[in-house]
């Protein structure tokens, strides 16, 4: 099977078999230089009974889904409903809604940790403009996680955007016009043609900022490095601080896998309910 | 008179009064959709506008109190100051060649996976066109240990081997996307290929990949994207400054030049500045492209 060769070897080597084998370090005590050493499951064990990070940074991820998932969603949505309406220059409403998601995120955290201070930022300027005297954001461990979800937030707006923005066109003008006929208000429009029409793209939307939030790495790494005082230790930085930066192979794949088994737990959920709301054809 | 005659006519003036109110409504409608649009597009933008605005500041204006949003003068040295200052050039130079190369291998290997899976006829296809979609589930997190160590045996950290090698083997995404737009293609094509002779190979090359520009469009820009952005990879790999990519980079210079934000936001810009040509040349693959990642997903 020629065609499928090298797809067969990225699969042993670097997707389904390092699933395998990130299974088998989960039970080792390894740094990866001198010989491992095989321990069951106490990698598992430590991480529920004693390990006082791993259960802060499964509290922070949490705290960052729940805050992030549902405002980004609403957020996007309604940026999506206002580039729909037939005016001009949405074009570049798009393009200006869609910029932060296709840029580098180191480029862009770099500026926010900039927006974010507390005596020089913008954000703390604009908010003293409408007379709220600002927070220390990223060096404040009450504002520290919520600096991190409206970065989050604003970086992913434009891609769910685009996928609201698809599904809102899939839905046939007919419905709407029939429902005007009738006199229909525009939230009633809204609440019964357009959210359940729209369910299909809303589920995809959920599902896939679900996995995004329970992964969040990039955003912590670069604004705060898990601090102040772990408030931002998100479970992937730390699985990347036990991989990379302590040498724990065993533990850190062991968090992985519970991370791993978060993630399917969840989405396996949210296809159970998608029965009760998701409105197919 | 018979102005007159239609002002007293109850339900002509009814009539002319709901027109003017609908209009006035109509009107109300635009203004506060545009306010709307611009108030949330002036939030999304601040953060760009003051990376432009900073890029052109002296130093010693970065941290001024309120901030200073027109610099005079403008301040062009900073772009020459982080060419000099890091090794810009040569991370511009990595992060594109890395980047290049996932895209082509990308799009070949991902091409040949998805042709085999739309029209091939082997025992246990679709069972495993489902194997390989659920890779998708699996966080990153869980596979990088196990590659990173495979990668350690090859004696291949700190190079640019791990970066794209792995890009030559696929993946499910890509397979995805191109399978869905080879699914689209008259079965006929191959069949009158077939009778005249063709291969597999012929028919992969010279038909399916030409006739699927679009879609090996879309795909190429987002893996170029996923890797110009990346940062997870080359910060496991990558220690030595002038092998890393721009992400990285920019990341490590933060590091090591913790007060020169003139210089960073000018290093950020132009690190960011060929994401933006590209959008600007192909908005509409982007977007075709994150639909078609969604929609059918």
């Amino acid at each position: 099977m020629p065609f499928l060769f090298p797809t067969l070897v990225g699969m042993v080597v670097f997707t389904h078999g390092a699933v395998f084998a990130a299974f088998f370090i989960s039970l080792t005590r390894w740094d990866a230089l001198t010989p491992w050493e095989w321990i069951g499951i106490n990698n598992y064990r430590d991480m529920f009974l004693e390990d006082k990070l791993f259960a802060r940074s499964m509290v922070q991820t949490g705290y960052y889904t729940l805050a992030s998932v549902p405002l980004g969603m609403v957020a996007s949505l309604l940026a999506a409903a206002l580039v729909n309406q037939k005016l001009k220059f949405m074009t570049f409403y798009r393009t200006v809604f869609f910029l932060p998601g296709i840029t580098s995120i180191v480029a862009v955290a770099m500026v926010w940790l900039w927006l974010y201070n507390p005596d020089f930022g913008v954000i703390n300027w604009l908010l003293e403009i409408v007379g709220i005297s600002g927070p220390a954001w990223l060096g404040s461990t009450k504002w520290a996680m919520p600096a991190v979800i409206i970065f989050g937030i604003w970086r992913g707006l434009g891609y769910n955007m685009v996928i609201f923005l698809a599904g809102l066109q899939g839905i046939p003008d007919v419905y709407y016009e029939a429902a005007e006929v009738d006199g229909a208000s525009r939230f009633r429009r809204f609440w019964h043609i357009t959210l359940p029409l729209l369910s299909p793209t809303t589920f995809f939307v959920l599902i896939i900022s679900l996995i995004g939030s329970f992964q969040v790495f990039e955003q912590t790494y670069v604004l705060t490095q898990g601090g102040p005082a772990y408030a931002t230790m998100t479970i992937a930085y730390y699985i990347f601080l036990q991989a990379f930066q302590w040498f724990h192979m065993g533990i850190a794949s062991a968090l992985s896998f519970v991370l791993f088994l978060a993630v399917m737990v969840v989405t396996v959920i949210q296809f159970g309910l998608q029965r009760r709301w998701v409105h197919y054809g | 008179m018979a102005e007159v005659v239609v002002s007293r006519d109850p339900e002509a003036v009814l009539v002319r009064r709901r027109t003017a109110w609908t209009i006035v409504a109509q009107l109300l409608k635009v203004v506060s959709s545009y306010l709307v649009l611009t108030l949330l597009g002036a939030l999304m933008a601040i953060p760009f506008i003051w990376m432009i605005v900073s890029s052109f500041k002296h130093e010693g204006d970065i941290f001024t109190y309120p901030p200073v949003w027109f610099p005079d003068p403008l301040i062009w040295t900073n772009f020459r100051d982080v060419v000099n200052s890091m090794p810009f050039i040569l991370m511009s130079w990595n992060t594109l060649y890395v980047a290049i190369l996932n895209v082509i291998g990308g799009i070949i290997v991902c091409g040949m996976a998805a042709f085999a899976f739309a029209r091939m006829q082997f025992p246990g296809r679709d069972a495993l066109f489902i194997v390989l979609l659920a890779s998708m589930m699996v966080p990153a997190q869980v596979t990088m240990i196990p590659v990173f160590l495979v990668m350690q045996k090859l004696n291949w950290l700190d190079t640019h081997f791990p970066l794209w090698v792995p890009g030559f083997t696929g993946g499910a995404f890509g397979t995805f996307l191109l399978r869905q737009f080879f699914l689209t293609l008259p079965s006929e094509l191959d069949d009158a290929a077939r009778i005249d002779g063709a291969g597999s190979w012929t028919i992969f090359w010279r038909i399916f990949l030409p006739l699927s520009k679009p879609a090996l469009a879309t795909l190429a820009i987002f893996i170029f994207l996923y890797r110009w952005n990346d940062l997870l990879h080359p910060i496991i790999y990558l220690n030595t400054p002038e092998k890393m990519t721009l992400p990285v980079g920019l990341a490590y210079f933060r590091g090591q030049y913790r007060t020169e934000w003139a210089l960073l936001m000018a290093g950020a810009m132009m690190s960011v500045i060929p994401v933006l040509v590209l959008y600007a040349s192909f908005q509409r693959y982007f977007v075709r492209g994150v639909v078609l990642s969604g929609i059918k997903g």
